[in-house]
């Protein structure tokens, strides 16, 4: 990948073996992962999943109750969070009410001794990198949430901090300011060359933003990869089932061979795919294939093909969904992109077709 | 929505809705305006309306009474000034403690405890107090009036202030602690603005409770030290005269000023 080398080998945040209970419960069960630095790093998982607890104990607002965290190689669970070079975006951006725009900006460099002239003129060249140069005389709340998203970004830059800590801030914009937003933050990233560890439950952004993500649920790693590896490989059902649409069959696996598995689907059908480490001849596992790696046709083509019968086409906007019931096997969806139209029929219900995929389509999941 | 609401359903519509509101304002109000009205009458009478003068007025300044007046007035607003600023200063660190305390043990007791004495009967309250000064032999004057201003004066100070502290949201100071501020820091550059109209409040609330109190000023009092509540209440019980519809209609102006200026800052929001 082209952005392994833009990032350095050093590593900015290393959480060690990181525990985190609250009396009885477990919010986050044994942690381990290194964050590069330079990184656009992304903590993915569904609500309550411990990611903004990882966080917060890396700002230093929770104890690590086990284990370490490290920056740049300093142990820094015991510092408070005033003393360690990280700042936050905070998801409902906690800009100080009764200040102004820019002494907001300035707040942290004033803390850190800076004169307040100087803490100013750098507030105020923070403000021109986010466009809201006309606002610094004014209060947060009169400015709208899209603008009180970039004060937070450049409160939080202006110090320089090694590492920037995003918790969910864009998830209050509307759809389109989110995904403009998206791309800001990117670019900011790139521009800056500050490592960003950003926190969302929306895996579309994750993979639109990231180098690499850290998939949780229920306060485990479920897999850590670049979105291209978190998309086409993905590890365990949790994964593969949270990350975009997919279809999701139980199989056993009849046979191995030559890096191989041989699948049996149920009614009869058998599907071949790449083994994976783990899974070995006569499990019961689970097998992903994303919708819109599987075409139609009505000859069987080459690689593998299952026969079956249309059910339902589902119109969706840029695509076609297409749910296909196997002769006495299981029920498919196929994604057809629109701007294939032109040179693709639409096969009618009732119709009697083939589905088709290459090898890698498929994937065995451990479970 | 008070948009949607149809006339029928507006209580103004209800039948002797206008009746009992009226009879409201005139219970409340019809005492203070008769005791305002007659502070301007040229008669010596309470009842008679003789014609307007500020004669009563100028009685209170430089008439015979007037010294002993000033002195209660002196008195009052130094007590009340004092005892404000400090149940307002106790108050505010009770605040911090109880709403950003984190859920510690006894909380709700140590709630129940501040507030509870806005639920005890003032003459309990007095008696106790009393009881207190003659059993740790402190002398009675100026200074246990003080003291007992500013005990009964906390909760009343107390619960504005916590109420404006409930609506900041504390992730402003983890911004600020984020920001390299430290716990002080946080707390004066952050919170303690974010605070200041519920702090104002509290403070012209214990202002004012602490200018009119009667009951437990007259039992703590020592001898020949009096505030205005009590030299009127000594006054009084020699016949009503007008220069006390005097006094009273200026406190009631100190009130109505102080009431004032408490509405405009809770209004006033340091944030917009």
């Amino acid at each position: 990948m082209s952005t392994d080398q833009e990032i350095t080998r050093e590593i900015a945040i290393d959480v060690r073996n990181a525990v985190k209970r609250y009396g009885d419960f477990t919010a986050l069960k044994q942690i381990s992962l290194s964050i590069m630095d330079n990184e656009f790093f992304t903590l993915l998982g569904p609500s309550g999943c411990g990611k903004t607890t990882l966080l917060r104990m890396i700002a230093g607002f929770e104890d690590v109750t086990e284990g370490g965290i490290y920056l740049y190689g300093d142990e820094i669970e015991n510092l408070p969070p005033h003393q360690r070079p990280v700042n936050t975006v905070f998801q409902n951006y906690a800009l100080f009410p009764h200040m102004t725009i820019l002494d907001n900006v300035g707040f942290g460099l004033e803390m850190r001794g800076s004169s307040k002239a100087d803490a100013r003129k750098r507030a105020g060249e923070m403000l021109e990198l986010v466009q809201l140069s006309q606002f610094a005389a004014r209060k947060p709340s009169q400015l709208s949430g899209g603008q009180q998203q970039r004060v937070a970004l450049a409160r939080a830059l202006a110090p320089q901090p090694k590492v920037l800590l995003l918790d969910e801030p864009l998830s209050a914009l509307d759809l389109k300011l989110r995904k403009a937003m998206q791309l800001e933050l990117k670019h900011l990233q790139r521009e800056t060359g500050i490592t960003f560890i950003f926190v969302t439950h929306d895996q579309e952004e994750a993979l639109t933003m990231s180098d690499r993500i850290a998939v949780m649920s229920a306060g485990e790693l479920q897999q850590l990869g670049a979105p291209t590896d978190i998309y086409e490989r993905p590890h365990n059902m949790f994964v593969a089932d949270f990350i975009g649409e997919t279809n999701l069959l139980e199989v056993s696996v009849d046979k191995i061979e030559a890096g191989r598995a041989i699948c049996h689907l149920g009614g009869g059908h058998e599907l071949t795919c790449n083994e994976v480490a783990g899974i070995g001849t006569g499990a019961q596992v689970h097998m992903s294939i994303r919708p819109e790696r599987l075409f139609m046709s009505e000859q069987p083509a080459k690689g593998e093909s299952l026969h079956g019968r249309v059910k339902e086409n589902i119109f969706v906007g840029t695509d076609i969904s297409t749910i296909v019931a196997l002769d006495e096997g299981p029920d498919f969806i196929v994604r057809t992109s629109n701007s294939d139209r032109g040179n693709k029929r639409i096969f009618e219900p009732g119709t009697e077709m083939y589905i088709n995929m290459e090898l890698g389509a498929a994937r065995l999941l451990v479970d | 929505m008070a948009t949607a609401k149809t006339a029928k359903f507006d209580i103004k519509s209800y039948r002797g809705f206008k009746a009992m509101t009226l009879i409201c304002l005139f219970v409340l109000y019809a005492p203070l305006v008769v005791v305002t009205i007659y502070s301007f009458n040229a008669s010596n009478s309470i009842t008679t309306w003789e014609g307007f003068s500020l004669h009563w007025y100028a009685d209170v300044f430089i008439g015979p009474d007037s010294d002993k007046f000033k002195a209660a007035a002196f008195n009052s607003f130094v007590i009340a000034i004092t005892a404000a600023t400090l149940a307002t200063s106790i108050a505010t660190l009770a605040a911090t403690a109880m709403v950003r305390g984190g859920k510690f043990r006894l909380r709700t007791v140590s709630f129940g405890l501040i507030s509870l004495p806005l639920m005890v009967p003032e003459i309990v309250t007095a008696v106790a107090t009393l009881i207190f000064f003659n059993a740790i032999g402190f002398d009675r004057g100026i200074l246990t009036i003080l003291l007992a201003h500013t005990a009964f004066c906390i909760p009343f100070a107390y619960l504005p202030i916590s109420a404006r502290m409930q609506g900041i949201e504390d992730s402003y100071e983890q911004a600020a602690m984020d920001l390299y501020a430290n716990r002080r820091q946080a707390f004066t550059r952050i919170l303690l603005p974010l605070m200041m109209p519920g702090i104002i409040s509290g403070f012209i609330l214990a202002f004012i409770v602490s200018l009119d109190d009667f009951i437990i000023t007259n039992f703590v009092k020592g001898a020949g030290v009096e505030t205005l509540p009590t030299a009127i209440f000594g006054s009084v019980k020699q016949g009503i005269k007008p220069n006390i519809m005097a006094i009273s209609t200026m406190l009631l102006g100190v009130s109505v000023l102080m009431v004032t200026i408490s509405y405009f800052v809770s209004k006033s929001d340091n944030t917009k």
